[in-house]
């Protein structure tokens, strides 16, 4: 299945009214129409009528995108803008313009570790034993000696240090039962933010929820379909749909922004595969994010009190490409003790973007810097975000600072509130974390 | 592919801006072939500047070459001013975008160019102070691309357009050279260069500092919705409202189809199956508002207002106006591509022009929305279209016209707050004589003898100008898509 020229109809909805420019992080950043939504969309007009080639003008200035999809969120005219860029980057990728090294790494990631849990594993085995080691020191003074991209992938590498393992396929609720979840864990996630796994889970069954967490499940496609490769993400989506469907719960649940807006577009995803149209459709409209879930519980469950200045940053995927952005707001004020301030600018992309990272570093870090400089002005005792990604780059923007703020999940802050006993400020948490025990 | 410009030209700029900012791809140079309007063209060149002296370098390079250039902000401009339609070099001003100083003492702020208007007002807010002009596009248009056109917006109604907030500004001249013009204080004698340069959309060269007055924001604020069932009580209550001596901060009108494109797009809570609505703010001192908006409300209601609500809070207020504000983009629900125009009536004429605005859609098969600034006459009717259907382009052009002629024939202009560009170029012998016109050549020849300043803009390409307008028919469908 590729691309066709209807898939850039939503092109022709832009009227070129320049209303999306001052959201887009890149625009910002560098203010060259080609670093603009209304820019891309026009490249990928020119793409679609075939009046512009693939090559590397076009990979240049589309890979560009962060994908955050703010442009789509202040559209006045409804241009799907991540969805467009989704086929342009699948036809750059099948007329192999992307560059050689950019390719070949995201080769390497998308197709060799993310889909292969076993791989992924051993993967974060050896980090964690190169983090832990005293290899890493030995690595990271002889990469001074020679600074470039590897010493800056070093640097960006995410925390391997706590190993995760799996929940059991089924976990009761905590009390009487309310309704059943399905949980998917990612395919990053168990290995370098396992403590928001835990909390998800702990939370939504301190909410009454029976959680199911199938065993087949696979990484969503998120990374492969915002790279272009569309048929391995919907070979990935194939094998979720056919995972959750058969645990016929009443709601799939993630609490990866990313993932969950992956998995929202299941039905778009598949839409023309006969078979899997309207199974994938129908998963789809099960799928919630974990704060959407809980907002909705009536009454919500008892909580110990949180002492703490926090700050909320919103995940683009949920922000703008679910629209969730009251709820996580929501149940957070709902701490007792807990003061949530607001930044100037919640809807700023903090430079994640997936692998974005790694292939754009210098953007990546740039939009970072701007985020870090909003966030910390609020002096908060901790950053709350609700992805996984969002999660590590917020970590590394808080050791660029020189700064020592913690960054969680928000998942974590309420699985400490309502495991109690009431954590009585920012010393305490400074001593303790938010985690304490282990409670699965 | 398509023309380049001389190899040493290219390297001559990118000797004074740095290589990372010259673009001359044919992928850049199509990404800077538009603006919001119609009409496209494609640059030779694009460089995008970060100083003021760079700006002069790259002008005293095009012009040693006599290659014209068009200086570009955001590209949200709707006639055209920006778009090189004698390609050579698009000098993007984006990257100019600090605000230089801020003298609150003193009211005033200069900036560079490329500062997004919006930016500006937030910048002195919290001091109770603000930057008056607000066209539609404020989060995005630039100050320098509002002194080109001299734009205006919503509540010019009652503080005036952008030539009424400027008090100066620094100028690169066509042929390189920096000029200063005005000043910070009282107006400095001679010649009014402020008032000159303001409005003539890039022809005389490219402002590189700008002199904002900023004014004190209104104690108070209070914005109304009146619905009506029928356009005509709509538009006898504007002319009720102004006739009465009460002058609004703002006085909009919408239609019924963009009420419903409007209320699809952001949902600000207009009546989906209203004629006509008009969006009323006043402002003020606390004092006198409630008498003001009494006077408002029974003149509204006097008209035959099916309703008419007050915005009970800050967040209601922002919710009416973001409706008015996206308008632009919502209208793209309704029909793939728009016509936008900018025509003014006399006030006491917007019925009789609604009439024949009407008149001429059922005439050429056509669907044209209305949203505009009705308190000073200024129309924004908005002429749908699919551009695949080169018929119906055509038509779309033929009733541009006839808009614009009623509004000449009874005795309003052209252009509101748009500008001229390439647009409207060829009908400005509708409203000035020969005489007028040779004056205006005259003193853009003083300026910019070699003629490489945004060439072919503002004023008529032919000699006897007022006979060259677009005969039916023949519009330029290509260029105009």
């Amino acid at each position: 299945m590729t691309v066709e020229p209807s898939d850039f109809s939503a092109a022709k909805d832009c009227v070129s009214c320049g209303l999306c420019l001052p959201h887009c992080p890149t625009y910002r950043e560098y203010p060259v129409e080609m670093a603009s939504p209304r820019g891309r969309i026009e490249l990928m007009k020119g793409l679609a009528e075939g009046e512009l080639q693939p090559g590397p003008a076009l990979e240049e200035h589309l890979s560009l995108c962060l994908g955050c999809r703010a442009c789509e969120t202040a559209c006045p005219s409804d241009v799907r803008f991540g969805h467009l860029l989704e086929n342009a980057r699948a036809v750059l990728k099948d007329a192999g313009a992307s560059g050689w090294t950019s390719s070949a790494l995201r080769r390497l990631f998308l197709n060799q570790v993310f889909p292969r849990p076993a791989v992924l594993s051993a993967l974060a085995s050896s980090l964690r034993f190169y983090q832990t080691s005293m290899l890493r020191r030995w690595v990271q003074s002889l990469l001074r000696l020679m600074p470039g991209p590897v010493e800056r992938l070093e640097a960006l590498m995410p925390d391997f240090t706590a190993p995760w393992s799996a929940p059991p396929p089924e976990l009761p609720a905590h009390g009487p039962e309310r309704g059943v979840a399905a949980f998917l864990t990612g395919c990053v996630m168990p290995h370098c933010t396992g403590e928001a796994n835990d909390a998800t889970l702990e939370v939504l069954r301190h909410h009454g929820y029976r959680v199911l967490t199938p065993k087949d499940q696979r990484c969503c496609g998120a990374l492969h379909l915002h790279s272009g490769y569309q048929e391995e993400a919907r070979q990935l989506a194939r094998a979720n749909v056919s995972a959750f469907e058969a645990t016929g719960a009443d709601v799939v649940v993630t609490s990866s922004a990313g993932c969950g807006a992956a998995l929202k577009e299941y039905g778009d995803l598949l839409s023309r595969d006969p078979e899997w149209a309207e199974r994938s459709r129908a998963v789809e409209s099960r799928v919630r994010d974990v704060h959407q879930v809980l907002a909705e519980t009536d009454p919500p469950p008892p909580m110990g009190r949180i002492a703490l200045r926090a700050v909320y940053d919103d995940p683009c995927h949920l922000l703008h490409g679910q629209g969730v952005s009251l709820e996580p707001r929501q149940l957070l004020r709902a701490v007792p003790g807990l003061e949530l301030v607001e930044a100037k600018e919640p809807d700023w992309c903090c430079g994640s973007a997936g692998i974005y990272t790694v292939t754009h570093t210098e953007m990546s870090l740039r939009v970072l810097d701007r985020k870090m400089e909003d966030l910390l002005s609020l002096e908060p005792d901790i950053i709350l975000t609700a992805n996984p990604g969002c999660l590590l780059q917020l970590r590394l923007g808080v050791a660029r600072s020189g700064s020592d703020v913690p960054v969680h999940h928000v998942m974590e802050l309420l699985a400490r509130a309502s495991r109690g006993p009431d954590l009585t400020g920012p010393d305490e948490l400074r001593r303790h974390g938010l985690t304490g025990e282990r409670t699965r | 592919m398509s023309p380049t410009v001389d190899p040493a030209v290219r390297s001559e700029i990118a000797g004074v801006v740095g290589a990372r900012y010259v673009f001359d791809r044919d992928e850049e140079k199509r990404a800077y072939s538009y603006d919001a309007s119609l009409i496209r063209a494609r640059p030779d060149l694009v460089c995008v500047p970060g100083s003021a002296e760079e700006v002069a370098a790259v002008v005293r390079v095009a012009h040693r070459h006599r290659v014209p250039f068009v200086a570009r902000g955001a590209g949200t401009g709707i006639a055209g001013g920006s778009i090189p339609i004698e390609g050579g070099i698009v000098i993007a001003l984006t990257r100019l975008n600090r605000i230089l100083e801020v003298n609150i003492p003193d009211r005033y702020a200069v900036v560079e160019p490329g500062v997004v208007n919006l930016d500006l007002t937030r910048r002195v807010e919290n001091e109770g102070y603000c930057y008056r002009p607000d066209p539609s596009s404020q989060k995005v248009c630039t100050i320098g691309g509002n002194v080109a056109s001299n734009a205006g917006g919503p509540h010019c109604l009652a503080y005036g357009v952008t030539s009424n907030h400027i008090l100066g500004m620094e100028v690169v001249l066509p042929d390189g050279s920096i000029t200063e013009i005005g000043a910070p204080h009282l107006e400095p004698g001679g010649y009014d260069l402020t008032g000159l340069f303001t409005g003539s959309e890039g022809t005389l060269g490219i402002a590189t500092k700008i002199i904002c007055r900023l004014s004190r924001s209104s104690e108070a604020v209070r914005t109304m919705l009146a619905s009506y069932d029928r356009m005509e009580d709509a538009a006898a209550a504007v002319e009720a409202i102004i006739a009465a001596g009460v002058i609004p901060a703002a006085l909009e009108m919408m239609d019924r189809e963009i009420i419903r494109a409007v209320e699809a797009a952001v949902g600000a809570g207009y009546p989906v199956d209203a004629e006509a609505v008009l969006l009323i703010e006043i402002e003020g001192p606390r004092d006198g508002l409630n008498e003001s908006s009494d006077v408002i409300k029974s003149l509204c209601l006097d008209q035959g207002a099916r309703e008419f609500r007050t915005a009970q809070s800050e967040e209601e207020r922002q919710k009416l106006w973001k409706g008015r504000k996206g308008a632009l983009g919502a209208v793209a629900r309704i029909k793939p591509m728009y016509y936008l125009h900018d025509g003014v009536v006399p006030r006491t004429r917007l019925l009789w022009v609604m009439k024949k605005i009407a008149a001429t859609a059922a005439q050429h098969r056509l669907t044209i929305v209305n949203v505009f600034h009705a308190g000073d006459g200024n129309l924004h009717p908005f002429i749908l279209f699919d551009p695949a259907d080169a018929d119906e382009v055509r038509r779309v052009h033929l009733a541009g016209e006839e808009i614009l002629r009623a509004c000449v024939e009874c005795g309003g202009t052209l252009s509101g707050e748009h500008g001229i560009g390439i647009e409207k170029n060829e009908m400005m012998g509708w409203i000035f004589s020969e005489q007028d016109l040779e004056t205006m050549r005259r003193v853009r020849s003083a300026i910019d003898p070699a003629g490489v300043a945004n060439p072919k803009k503002v004023l008529p390409s032919g000699a006897r100008c007022g006979e060259l307008s677009r005969s039916p028919g023949s519009a330029p469908a290509g260029a105009w898509i």
